[in-house]
C-alpha cells in the first residue's frame, strides 16, 4: 500500500484560518518565518501544527528566551522563540509569544514535544519565564540554591577586577586564597 | 567459655520496609513511591567518576542492579558562556564558542559564523566553504575518534583507547599548522576562514588520508565482531524513531534508529552539496548501531574530504566586505581606508540588525544551533546554543530505565555526551 | 644534605639522606586522581596517550578513588556548581598531596570571568604548581610536571610531618 503524503501547506495561511485570534503577526526576515503568537494560546498552536497534515511540524529544535530590557519597543519585556522543524516536508518554522516583566509565564508544551521538558527548565533557570504545568520545574544549570536569573539584561556579569602588578596588592587583600 | 549463640536473622519475608533515613521528600515527584520506604537504592553516581565523559551527576534509583529510573543533575561545567558572548563583539565572540563542545571546536565555531553571516548578510567566497568543509569534516573525525576511544575504554578494550589518540595526534599537528593552536583553533570566522591554508598542509592531509583508512580497519577487526563487545551493546538502549523524535535527539543517535536526517543533506551549507557522500542508518536503535554508524562515518568523513582537496577552488580565503572582515595587514601600508576600517572593526566591531536568526549545523554530536539577536549595535542581545548534549542527557531518564549499571555506562557512552557542550 | 656514595663489592649499598630517598620515592610513581573537568581534560589524556607518554613518570594509573592517590591535576574551569566537589575531593586525598591547576581557567579564571567561574581553583584548595595554557600543550604539562618534582625534591620531610 502507497503511503499517501499531503503536499505541504503554507503554515501562515493555514494557522490563521484555522486559529486566527491566536496569531497576532507575522514577520520573515532572510527566509525565516516567525509566527508571533498569544501567550496563552501556545499549546492549541503546538498542537494544530504538529498534528495537522500538510505541516507535521514534529521536531522542536530550541526553546530560546529573549530579554528586551531595557528597551521598551516591544510587547513585552521578554519573549519565548519555538523554533520547530518539520521532518517531513524539511521545513523550519519560529514561534514567538511575548511575556510581560511583572509575570512572565507561559503554558507549557511538554505534552506536545516531550524534547520541551529540559529546554523550557533552561529558560526557567537562566531567564525565570514560568512555565504553567510543567511537570518538573527545577534549576538544571545552576545550583540549586542560586538566587536570581543571571542571563536577563539586568544581572550583572559577575566580572572580577583582573590583577596586574599595578593593583596587585589591592587585590590580593580581598582575593581569598585557600588554606590548606 | 561459654558461647553465646548467634541470634537468629530475621527472614526477609517478615521484615517491613523501613523509612528512609535521608531527606527524599524533595524527590517524591521524580523516582518511583518504592524508593520512599527503602525498598529501592539511591545511588549517586556523582560527578567524578571514572567514565571520561565529562562531570555528569546521575541519581539512580537501582532496585538490585536493575535501574528503576535516573534522573540527571547537569550544571556542573555552566560557564555563562552566552551571557559572556552578550559582553562582546562578534568576532571576538569567536573565542569563547570554541570551548563549549571542546571536542568538535570547529563545528561551534562554523555554528555562530555562520548565525553572523546569515544576520549580517556577509557573503562566503567559494575557497573558504571548501576549507571549513576540511576542516569540519576533520573535527568530525577527530571527536568520533575521541568517542571511540572513551566508549570502548568504558566497555573494557583499553588499547583502543590509545590507538585512537594516536591518531588524534596527526589530526591536531594539522590543525596546529592552520592555526597555530591543537585544539581551541577560533579558525572559523565570520566571512570565511582567519588565515589561508600552509604550505605543508595539504602534504600532511593527503599522507593522513593515505594511513586513516586502515587504521578503521583495525578498529573494526578489534571491535566488531568481538563477542564481549556484541554481547554489550546488541539490544541495549533501543530508541524507537518516534521516540527519538519526540526527544529531541538528533545526529548519530537518532540515525541509528533508522531516521533518515542529516542536516548535511537536508539543507546543505557551505558547499556540502558538491559532494558526494552517503549518511549510515542503522536499524534497530541500540548502542551496536550507534558504534557502527559513527564508525561508518569516519569513512564518509574521509571520502567527502578527499573530494574537497581535489576540488579546492583558488580564491580569498575570507570575505572582502571591509565594513565586516578585517583588510589583511599588508594593505595597511598602501590604503588609507584599509587603516580606518581595521581600527574601527578592531575597536568598535561591526553592527548587526535588531533581527534574530536560527542557524543549525551537523555536528558530530548532532544539530548545534545557534539563536543569533542582535540590538543594531556591535553586541548580540541574546546568543542561544542549542547543543544535542543538552537534549541527549535529558533523554537518557527514558532509555535508561530497565537496564543493568553496566549497560548504563554503555549508553551514556554511545549516546555521546559532551558535558560541556551540555551546560555550555 | 646526601652524598651518594657507593659501596664497592657484591653488596651494592647507596647512602643518601632521608630527604633524598623519600622525595624520590614520592616523585617515583605519583598517582595523578582522575579529574578531568573541561578542554584541558582532552588534553591531559593526549598527555597520557602514546605521544607524550606520560607512564615514563609513573603516572600511567589514574585513581578514580581519592584515597589513593597523591596527585590532583585539576584540568579546566571550576564552576560555582562543582566547587564543594573539588574541596571535598581535596579533603579526602591523604597527605602528602600535591595540587597542580592546568590550564588558564583553573588558574585564574581564564577567558571567563562571569558568574559562573570561580576565578582561579586557588580559590578553593592550594595549589603548588601553576600550568598557563588554553589548553597547555601536553609539552607544557609534562614541564609543570617535572616542576613539581623539583619542588618536591626540595621538601624537607620532618617539615610535612608536623604540618
Amino acid at each position: 500500500m502507497t503511503l499517501q503524503i499531503r503536499s505541504a501547506l503554507d503554515p501562515v495561511a493555514a494557522s490563521k484560518e484555522a486559529l486566527p485570534d491566536s496569531i497576532l503577526d507575522v514577520h520573515t526576515f532572510r527566509d525565516e518565518t516567525t509566527l508571533i503568537v498569544k501567550a496563552d494560546d501556545i499549546v492549541q498552536v503546538a498542537r494544530f501544527l504538529r498534528d495537522s497534515k500538510g505541516l507535521v511540524y514534529n521536531f522542536l529544535s530550541d526553546i530560546s528566551a529573549v530579554d528586551y530590557y531595557p528597551d521598551n519597543d516591544r510587547p513585552g519585556r521578554f519573549a519565548v522563540c519555538y523554533h520547530l522543524y518539520s521532518m517531513l516536508y524539511n521545513r523550519r518554522l519560529r514561534l514567538k509569544v511575548f511575556l510581560q516583566e511583572d509575570d512572565p509565564s507561559v503554558p507549557t508544551v511538554t505534552q506536545v514535544w516531550p524534547a520541551a521538558n529540559w529546554l523550557e527548565r533552561e529558560a526557567f533557570d537562566l531567564m525565570g519565564i514560568d512555565f504553567k504545568g510543567h511537570p518538573d520545574l527545577r534549576r538544571v544549570l545552576l545550583p540549586e540554591d542560586w538566587e536570581g536569573h543571571p542571563l536577563r539584561r539586568d544581572y550583572p556579569l559577575g566580572y572580577e577586577t583582573p590583577m596586574f602588578s599595578f593593583n596587585k596588592d589591592e587585590i590580593n587583600k580581598f582575593k581569598p586564597y585557600a588554606k590548606e | 567459655m561459654t558461647m553465646t549463640p548467634a541470634p537468629t536473622p530475621p527472614t526477609l519475608g517478615e521484615r517491613e520496609p523501613e523509612p528512609w533515613q535521608g531527606q527524599v521528600e524533595e524527590l517524591r515527584g521524580l523516582v518511583s513511591d518504592r524508593a520512599m520506604t527503602g525498598e529501592t537504592l539511591l545511588l549517586n553516581l556523582g560527578p567524578h567518576h571514572p567514565s571520561t565523559h565529562g562531570v555528569l551527576r546521575l541519581l539512580l534509583e537501582l532496585d538490585g542492579e536493575e535501574i528503576v529510573s535516573c534522573i540527571p543533575d547537569v550544571g556542573y561545567l555552566h560557564t555563562g558562556i552566552e551571557k559572556n558572548i552578550e559582553a562582546k563583539t562578534y568576532e571576538k565572540a569567536v573565542t569563547l564558542t570554541d570551548r563549549m563542545d571542546y571536542l568538535a571546536p570547529m563545528s561551534n565555531n562554523m555554528a555562530f559564523a555562520m548565525a553572523v553571516e546569515k544576520l549580517t548578510g556577509l557573503d562566503v567566497p567559494a575557497r573558504a566553504q571548501a576549507i571549513r568543509v576540511i576542516c569540519l569534516e576533520l573535527t568530525r573525525i577527530n571527536s568520533h575518534l575521541v568517542w571511540l576511544g572513551t566508549h570502548a575504554m568504558d566497555l573494557g578494550a583499553m588499547s583502543v583507547f590509545l590507538y585512537c589518540f594516536r591518531e588524534r595526534e596527526f589530526v591536531l599537528d594539522m590543525f596546529e599548522t592552520l592555526s597555530g593552536q591543537r585544539m581551541m583553533t577560533s579558525y572559523i570566522r565570520p566571512g570565511g576562514v582567519w588565515r589561508d591554508l600552509t604550505d605543508d598542509f595539504l602534504p600532511q592531509l593527503n599522507s593522513f588520508l593515505d594511513y586513516f583508512p586502515t587504521k578503521i580497519d583495525d578498529y573494526e577487526t578489534l571491535l566488531s565482531g568481538n563477542p564481549i563487545f556484541i554481547d554489550r551493546t546488541q539490544g541495549i538502549g533501543v530508541v524507537e524513531p518516534e521516540e527519538g523524535i519526540a526527544l529531541g535527539m538528533s545526529g548519530p543517535s537518532l540515525r541509528a534508529s533508522g531516521v533518515n536526517w542529516d542536516i548535511r543533506k537536508s539543507t546543505p551549507y557551505s558547499g556540502y552539496e558538491q559532494y558526494d557522500f552517503n549518511v549510515p542508518l542503522g536499524e534497530h536503535g541500540d548502542v551496536y548501531d550507534r558504534y557502527l554508524v559513527r564508525v561508518q562515518e569516519l569513512r564518509e568523513s574521509i571520502k567527502i574530504i578527499q573530494q574537497a582537496v581535489k576540488t579546492l577552488p583558488a580564491g580569498p580565503f575570507r570575505s572582502t566586505n571591509r565594513k565586516y572582515v578585517v583588510p589583511p595587514r599588508a594593505e595597511l601600508g598602501q590604503s588609507m581606508e584599509a587603516v580606518i576600517h581595521w581600527f574601527k572593526l578592531w575597536t568598535e566591531g561591526f553592527s548587526a540588525p535588531d533581527e534574530e536568526v536560527y542557524s543549525a549545523i551537523e555536528s558530530p554530536r548532532g544539530e548545534i544551533g545557534c539563536y543569533l539577536h542582535g540590538t543594531g549595535g556591535n553586541k548580540p542581545r541574546r546568543v542561544h546554543f542549542k547543543t544535542p548534549s543538552f537534549i541527549h542527557i535529558a533523554a537518557l531518564s527514558k532509555i535508561a530505565p530497565g537496564h543493568l549499571i553496566a549497560d548504563l555506562i554503555g549508553i551514556i557512552g554511545s549516546v555521546d555526551v559532551v558535558l560541556g557542550d551540555s551546560d555550555r | 644534605m646526601g652524598v651518594i656514595s657507593s659501596k664497592m663489592g657484591n653488596l651494592g649499598v647507596v647512602t643518601t639522606s632521608l630527604d633524598e630517598a623519600v622525595n624520590w620515592a614520592r616523585t617515583g610513581a605519583m598517582w595523578p586522581l582522575l579529574f578531568g573537568l573541561a578542554c584541558c581534560a582532552i588534553e591531559m589524556m593526549s598527555t597520557q596517550g602514546s605521544n607524550y607518554d606520560l607512564s615514563r613518570f609513573g603516572m600511567e594509573l589514574n585513581r578514580a578513588s581519592p584515597r589513593q592517590s597523591d596527585l590532583i591535576i585539576v584540568a579546566g574551569r571550576v564552576t560555582r556548581k562543582m566547587a564543594p566537589v573539588v574541596r571535598q575531593l581535596y579533603d579526602q586525598m591523604a597527605s602528602p598531596k600535591w595540587v597542580l591547576s592546568m590550564g588558564d581557567c583553573a588558574s585564574c579564571g581564564g577567558v571567563y570571568n562571569n558568574y559562573a567561574v570561580v576565578q582561579g581553583v586557588d580559590e578553593i584548595i592550594p595549589v603548588d604548581v601553576y600550568v598557563a595554557g588554553c589548553p597547555p600543550r601536553p609539552e607544557q604539562l609534562i614541564h609543570g610536571i617535572l616542576t613539581l618534582h623539583e619542588k618536591i625534591r626540595g621538601e624537607r620531610v620532618l617539615e610535612t610531618i608536623n604540618n
